[in-house]
């Protein structure tokens, strides 16, 4: 790609993704509901909470803690530009894992006890996650010998018929990285008490409106990367991913959350059998 | 006089003046000043019209020889008679073969051992030796407040300033002897002096806990000499050379008994496990102290050893095992720093954990592995030294280096709270230096073998997590305080702006560092070299640029927001630093860190350490024979 056709990529990517991303979470919200056998919003229903939210007064517990939010939505902005430029996998997940910890400073920043322990909890979450998604990376490049997402999106066979394990570890840690049950300990999206909103307890208004925009683009990205396990073939790649996008919803209505000692060993202990497993059977075989 | 033998010599005639200098004020004027030339020697060395590459002269070999042996002998002797003054009758021991394997060393084959350039500088001893001389002469002039402020809180240390700033330089020498010696037998005596002033630092306040983890680490690094010293006994009767570079070229088979000695020595003064309690035993030293030699400067002397080795030790099944030793000492480690909450200690146990990695990418001594270790080396140094002259100053302003006391530093000490920030992000995000390391690292080993790669993937997972829950701290405020940031010297200050603003900056230079000085390195080695693509730069710039945006956002600091107090479940006292418990009492909000102790407690993690490094050991030299 030229630099101006990648700029023009980038862009459609930054200004289509959170529209994916804002449409995802509409279609989460319904079929939760009707999980639980409701009726549920309408599917526009995420972009309108955002709208009203961008009208709420901002309120602050500490006047720098929102500047953390900007740059939380300005990286998961960058990440996806990185990512659907076809840019080097490991750098988007950087960038990625960068994002991520704006959001936790900003909670640490916000200061209440509740913000305090979901940012705690959810630095242990992206300790959990994170082996098997920088293994995903790795094992990408074993089969098609390129980090950068352009290449392996080429890559003429499917991915996932030779990274079988790592697929489903990336799946399972995705439930982790959308903060779902049972694993979401950091932000209860369900009216679990205990912890309030954990993370984003302390922040209101148009700063809350941006972190659910940023955790939309969070959305698309990585279902970006599932779908890459299955790129030579888009139409299975999109049942794929619509499935695991399903899954995870299936799951996040299923099962209560656990404690941190189980997800993070639960976490790990998958990253160790189908992750690493994967990567040293197709090392061995190549 | 070439500048690298100036860099050996002149910091030698700087610790004497010290030694002799009683004034406070007569000592800052000779440390500042043999700092800015020891600084400015390091970076003429940038320059290869300055910096000079061989001797211009022929070395009168034959009586220096005679003069390293004297001096290697008298530094055993030293030792034997520390052992025996402090009934420590395993140092004196290990000080006794030592001498004896020198001895035997030196009449057998005294004679014939040819030498062709037994000092001289390449582009890796070139790298190295300017970021000792910058980072130490930093660390130098930091220490001159420091020191006056240490004794000002110690009065019941007695005060041996002269010689701590007479170690400090003869130290330094010694750094210099170490990278621009290519004859081991220098080599082994440049590095036994800095083996001997870890040892008098360590020690340095006199107190019984003091002197005995001084003796430990002595003990320690006793054993790693004693394997240097074997390794030059068998190359000096099988191969009849002692030069580094010669080694390198040899046969493998006959090069790999050495260089596993080599690696030994290595690993005990890098303090990989099973040895790695020395260094942790050696945060009982001053903070520059440990800033400078256990972290900045003597612990890469090991894994400069390490990573020279790594042509021999690529390929074979010791290299493999050395690869190993490092990747478990990077996970354990790394591991293990979640569950510390002393400042000091995490610092430590991450510098242990990416000496490790660079161990692990001399092990596996490909192209690829050789760059990203000589990367790390120059990262590390550099972010590393600056955070622990952070938690020095920190400790020194508040008698504590626990991280749960470091809550609203950033109102109560904001300019030390941002250089620990900016240390802390150094140390393991995107796009800073060491991310940029161990990304390296991941690429070389994905090639070479993806076991290690899990070492290296939980490993940077464990990072991630102590490092932010520390920055979080710094951030977090219940209550605000006034800032006090008094009674911090200017020259302190100064070092530590400098380590900031180089730990920002070489985001931006060091594809030109590598250019100049790492590739070559490589090149003249494997005939290939890596590098990170133009691509990727212009990536990592654009992240660089928007993390360097953040100040700015201060300048929006009093924009209209309706500040109050944080929610307390409805159960606010009168503001949100304390609430209303259980039969309307008044309780104060506490917020403190995980450290998950039960699942990553020290003990536990490193007995299975140190069992498991040990079997390697084994495992190393027995395949190596």
């Amino acid at each position: 790609m030229s630099p101006v056709e990648t700029l023009i990529v980038a862009a459609v990517a930054v200004v289509a993704a959170p529209f994916a991303g804002g449409l995802l979470s509409g279609i989460d919200r319904r079929l939760s509901a009707r999980m639980q056998s409701r009726q549920g919003p309408p599917l526009l229903q995420p972009f309108y909470d955002v709208a009203k939210l961008f009208q709420k007064e901002t309120i602050v517990v500490r006047r720098s803690q929102n500047f953390y939010i900007y740059f939380f939505l300005a990286f998961m902005v960058f990440t996806t530009a990185l990512f659907f430029t076809g840019s080097d996998l490991l750098l988007t997940i950087f960038a990625l894992t960068l994002a991520g910890i704006f959001l936790v400073l900003g909670a640490y920043k916000a200061s209440s006890p509740y913000s305090f322990i979901g940012a705690e909890r959810e630095l242990l979450m992206m300790m959990a996650y994170e082996p098997m998604v920088l293994l995903t990376g790795v094992g990408m490049y074993l089969v098609t010998r390129s980090f950068i997402v352009a290449d392996i999106a080429r890559y003429p066979q499917i991915l996932a018929q030779y990274l079988p394990g790592l697929f489903l570890g990336f799946v399972f840690a995705l439930l982790f990285k959308l903060r779902k049950s049972p694993f979401d300990l950091s932000a209860s999206h369900h009216a679990h008490q205990e912890i309030v909103r954990g993370i984003t307890t302390e922040f209101s208004g148009r700063t809350l409106a941006l972190i659910e925009i940023a955790h939309w683009y969070e959305t698309t990205v990585v279902l970006g990367i599932v779908a890459l396990f299955f790129a030579s073939v888009p139409w299975l790649a999109a049942v794929v991913t619509a499935a695991v996008f399903f899954l995870v919803i299936f799951v996040d209505n299923v099962f209560a959350r656990v404690k941190w000692q189980l997800a993070l060993a639960s976490a790990w202990i998958v990253a160790v059998a189908l992750g690493v497993g994967n990567i040293l059977v197709v090392f061995f075989l190549r | 006089m070439p500048v690298f033998l100036f860099l050996i010599g002149f910091p030698l005639l700087v610790a004497v003046c010290l030694l002799l200098a009683r004034s406070q004020s007569l000592r800052s004027v000779v440390v500042v000043f043999a700092s800015i030339v020891i600084a400015v020697g390091a970076l003429s060395l940038m320059f290869p019209a300055v910096a000079g590459r061989e001797l211009p002269f022929a070395l009168p070999m034959e009586a220096l020889s005679w003069t390293v042996f004297a001096l290697e002998l008298a530094v055993a002797g030293f030792i034997f008679a520390l052992g025996i003054r402090h009934t420590r009758h395993f140092v004196s021991l290990l000080a006794l073969l030592q001498a004896g394997l020198a001895v035997v060393t030196e009449v057998l084959y005294g004679g014939v051992i040819e030498s062709a350039r037994p000092i001289g500088a390449d582009k890796f001893s070139l790298i190295m030796a300017i970021i000792v001389g910058i980072v130490g002469s930093l660390i130098a002039v930091y220490s001159i407040g420091y020191m006056k402020a240490y004794h000002g809180h110690h009065t019941d240390f007695r005060d041996r300033r002269p010689l701590f700033f007479f170690l400090q330089f003869v130290f330094l020498s010694a750094m210099f002897g170490v990278f621009f010696s290519n004859s081991l037998s220098f080599l082994l005596l440049f590095w036994e002096i800095t083996t001997l002033c870890s040892f008098l630092l360590i020690g340095y306040n006199g107190t019984p806990e003091a002197r005995g983890r001084a003796f430990h680490a002595l003990t320690l690094n006793m054993l790693g000499g004693l394997a240097f010293a074997g390794a030059l006994l068998y190359l000096s009767a099988t191969a009849g050379t002692v030069e580094l570079d010669r080694l390198l070229t040899m046969e493998k088979g006959a090069a790999l008994l050495p260089a596993a000695l080599l690696a030994f020595a290595g690993m005990t003064k890098s303090a990989q496990m099973p040895f790695s309690s020395w260094l942790l035993g050696a945060m009982v030293a001053p903070t520059p102290v440990s800033a400078l030699l256990h972290s900045s400067t003597m612990v890469k002397a090991g894994v400069y050893l390490v990573l020279r080795l790594a042509p021999v030790l690529r390929g074979t099944v010791a290299g493999t095992m050395v690869a190993l030793i490092g990747g478990v000492t990077f996970l354990i480690a790394s591991l293990i720093a979640i569950s510390q909450s002393d400042a000091k200690r995490v610092l430590a146990w991450s510098t242990i954990a990416n000496l490790g990695l660079i161990v692990l990418c001399g092990g596996i001594g490909t192209y690829e592995a050789l760059w990203a270790g000589i990367l790390l080396i120059l990262f590390h140094a550099v972010t590393k030294a600056l955070l622990f002259l952070c938690v020095g100053t920190y400790e020194q302003k508040t008698n504590t280096r626990d991280i749960e006391s470091m809550s609203g530093l950033i109102t109560t000490m904001p300019r030390l709270s941002i250089m620990i920030q900016i240390g802390i992000a150094g140390m393991f995000l995107a796009p800073f230096g060491m991310l940029v390391s161990k990304w390296a690292v991941l690429r070389a080993l994905v090639d070479s073998n993806p076991l290690l790669v899990v070492f290296v993937v939980f490993g940077s997972s464990a990072t991630l997590f102590f490092w932010v829950k520390w920055m979080g701290k710094l951030l977090q405020v219940t209550t605000a305080k006034p800032a006090d940031e008094t009674g911090i010297a200017g020259w302190q200050w100064f070092a530590l702006s400098a380590l900031s603003a180089l730990t920002v900056a070489l985001v931006g230079f060091y594809p030109v560092v590598s250019a100049q000085f790492i590739e070559p390195y490589v090149r003249s080695l494997y005939g290939m070299v890596t590098t990170i693509s133009q691509g990727n730069i212009v990536i990592m710039s654009i992240m660089l640029g928007m993390v360097a945006l953040f100040p700015l956002t201060f300048f929006v600091y009093r924009r209209k927001v309706r500040v109050v107090e944080a929610y307390l479940g409805g159960a606010n006292a009168d503001s949100s630093s304390s609430f209303l418990g259980a039969g309307g009492k008044k309780v104060e909000v506490e917020m403190s860190n995980y450290y998950l102790t039960r699942i990553f407690g020290e003990k536990r993690l490193m007995l299975a350490g140190t069992i498991a490094c040990a079997a390697l050991i084994f495992v190393m030299f027995g395949v190596a024979l």
